[in-house]
């Protein structure tokens, strides 16, 4: 158990270590100079100035050194200033998290809510016309992308209906209700291909689970069969749901930056778009790494929720 | 009708088949079986691997899953039709009526649920016990198939446990209810040879203690040896000799029944004696062969075997029921196995070779 989590937590640090070098070396060949970011084009025909802050920002430097010394700041919490605002990047990142950390566990919270009774219910009634609409519906949604999906719930929700609004965020400090019509449709939209994907996940890991003997075990001491899919069924074949939410966290992140653009919304997606078009290099590495450092420590978390689940891999270590 | 229950058979089966439905064809895996079941009498089942033995205490119990299985005929069992009845009868009838201990224990209890839950859980459903009573009932369970240290063991999970104490686990769960029918599909198939003989003893002791009936399945002729009422040995999805155990192995009539016995390595033969095993594979059962199952393997074939089905029909014996043309130690199997050797047949060939070379004799213990 104490061997499991140290291995764990030493994968996590090299992790972190990898992904925040390769960030730094891929915002390094991005084209276009972080000086054009820094001074004006017409302030540039000095070239005294432009020497200067060069300087001041290390830009001459090798690329290794500024790695370490970006590094050394990161470990303390310090993950620089953004060329364009000055303000600090971590504090950025603060003020832009609850908006993109709610979306993304509604929208699991949605996804899964939904993903898991009709994959119970398509293995349940493996082969029949509802498994058969179950299934293609799964495959059809797996192929609409979230700023479809969005597109169209604005406008069936917020234009047609009118039940949502179609653009903006209200915080959830200012108004909780405001708050859960502001993020619906955002998370609906995202949820499309997840329960796409957590409805497969949980039908063919279901479909195996019932074949096993324990099943038909349970069936021959006269259990009701909602209770045998629920109770005896539902949590060994939670094992691959489990490490596909893990997994899917990271392509959310991706697809937030699309619909927190679509939706208009404040949050680190659309932030880390911004940065991207005004070159600010510090801001693009400071979320990234921040990104992956979530997604790193999420999955290392859903390593130790296979051990609340599965008592065998408690015993394996 | 108190009488009549009381006299009437606790199980029975007419003309039971059970098909399975595959795209290579029908899977005629029961054809036709028929036996009945007194009440707290046991019935071993005996044949090899794909005899149908599993199947037709499954197709009994109504517990073969899937759409494409279908089953005819009539299992009476306390005097309705087990196989008219609708699900939710079942759930009724399962666990508290009937029971059934799996061959596997490593994959018939649930590797996730502690064995307090899966011993208790159709106690609370069945006997509308609370949360205590159901845990006393479970410690008295697991103390009454011998496992040490009942209170510990209800909060282990199945992996935590040997073999055999899973297995005895299970018998734990199948006894809960106290039901008057019990199947044992190979109850010690998959355990070590040292436990085997526990769990056999252990299923013996409980039938005879709560006068419960059981159907002990097995590809196993030593097992049943002194351990039933009555045996049935089954063949391709048939019965082909059904006798008390007694007189069955006193006097074994059929080819296969005696092929069977002749498998069985004793410690009296020589060291690097060869095992005679049973020449050939048993029938496909898709496309069954005409006449008798066994003639294709059977050393004492004659021609009436390969042409005409052999019925399952009393001998003198009226206990003793038989379905050969040419019966073990009858003056027809001895002329057909003469001209079969003659012939060079290899079944015969390898028959003669195991009578000649190693002592002949009854199982050992």
């Amino acid at each position: 158990m104490g061997s499991f989590i140290a291995t764990r937590l030493v994968r996590l640090v090299a992790t972190l270590l990898v992904v925040s070098f390769l960030t730094f070396l891929l915002v390094n060949l991005l084209p276009g100079d972080a000086i054009n970011a820094l001074i004006p084009i017409e302030a540039q025909q000095d070239q005294e100035y432009v020497a200067q802050v060069r300087a001041e920002w290390g830009l001459d430097d090798p690329m290794l050194v500024r790695y370490g010394k970006w590094l050394g700041d990161a470990v303390r919490g310090d993950l620089g200033d953004s060329i364009v605002t000055s303000r600090a990047v971590s504090s950025e990142i603060a003020h832009r998290i609850p908006v993109t950390g709610e979306l993304m566990i509604v929208t699991v919270i949605f996804s899964v809510l939904l993903a898991v009774p009709l994959g119970v219910m398509s293995a349940y009634r493996e082969g029949s016309r509802l498994d058969q609409i179950i299934s293609g519906g799964a495959q059809f949604a797996l192929s609409v992308p979230g700023f479809v999906a969005g597109l169209l719930f604005i406008y069936v929700f917020a234009m047609k209906l009118g039940w949502f609004p179609a653009t903006g965020w209200t915080r959830i400090s200012n108004s909780i209700s405001g708050n859960l019509m502001t993020v619906t449709l955002p998370a609906l939209s995202l949820s499309v291909i997840e329960v796409a994907v957590y409805t497969r996940v949980v039908r063919s890991d279901l479909v195996t689970t019932l074949k096993e003997d324990y099943i038909l075990s349970a069936r021959s001491k006269g259990l009701k069969d909602g209770f045998i899919l629920f109770r005896h069924a539902l949590r060994p074949s939670s094992l691959t749901l489990i490490t596909v939410v893990g997994l899917n966290i990271g392509l959310l992140l991706g697809g937030t930056v699309v619909v927190e653009f679509l939706f208009a919304l404040p949050g680190l997606g659309k932030r880390l778009l911004d940065a991207i078009f005004q070159r600010d290099f510090m801001m693009v590495q400071g979320i990234t790494v921040f990104v992956a450092m979530v997604y790193v420590v999420v999955n290392t978390l859903v390593d130790f929720v296979y051990l609340v689940v599965d008592p065998r891999i408690r015993k394996a270590d | 009708m108190v009488d009549q229950a009381a006299n009437s058979p606790l199980l029975k089966v007419d003309d039971l088949r059970t098909t399975f439905t595959i795209p290579a064809g029908d899977v005629k895996a029961v054809r036709g079986v028929s036996f009945s079941l007194d009440r707290g009498k046991t019935l071993g089942i005996v044949g090899e691997s794909g005899s149908g033995k599993t199947v037709l205490a499954r197709s009994v119990m109504r517990l073969n899953l899937g759409t494409n299985v279908t089953t005819t005929g009539t299992a009476v069992f306390e005097g309705t039709d087990v196989l008219t009845r609708s699900p939710a009868e079942m759930r009724q009838l399962w666990g508290t009526e009937m029971a059934m201990v799996f061959q596997d224990p490593m994959t018939s209890l649930n590797p996730l649920v502690r064995v307090q839950r899966q011993v208790t859980e159709h106690l609370c459903r069945h006997l509308n016990l609370n949360r205590s009573e159901a845990r006393q009932a479970a410690v008295d369970l697991l103390r009454e198939v011998r496992i040490p240290d009942p209170e510990t063991r209800l909060r282990s999970f199945p992996h935590e446990l040997s073999g055999g104490m899973r297995q005895r686990v299970c018998i734990a769960v199948a006894l809960a209810c106290a039901p008057s029918l019990l199947f044992a599909d190979e109850p010690t198939t998959a355990l070590d040879v040292t436990v085997q003989h526990q769990i056999l003893n252990l299923l013996s002791r409980e039938q005879a203690d709560r006068e419960m009936a059981m159907v002990l399945v097995t590809h196993d002729l030593g097992v049943v040896a002194g351990r039933t009422d009555d045996t049935m040995v089954m063949y391709a999805g048939t019965v082909v000799e059904h006798a008390p155990t007694a007189s069955l192995f006193a006097d074994m009539r059929h080819p296969y029944s005696e092929a069977l016995m002749r498998s069985i390595p004793r410690t009296s033969f020589p060291s690097h004696t060869r095992l005679a095993a049973i020449t050939g594979r048993p029938p496909d059962l898709i496309d069954p062969p005409t006449g008798c199952d066994f003639s294709p393997r059977c050393p004492y074939v004659q021609d009436q075997c390969v042409n005409e089905e052999p019925p399952l029909v009393e001998t003198d014996d009226p206990t003793h029921r038989l379905a050969c043309w040419t019966p073990v130690g009858s003056p027809e199997a001895r002329v057909a196995f003469e001209k079969n050797l003659a012939a060079g047949l290899r079944q015969a060939v390898a028959v003669d070779l195991s009578t000649t070379r190693s002592p002949a004799g009854g199982v050992d213990g």
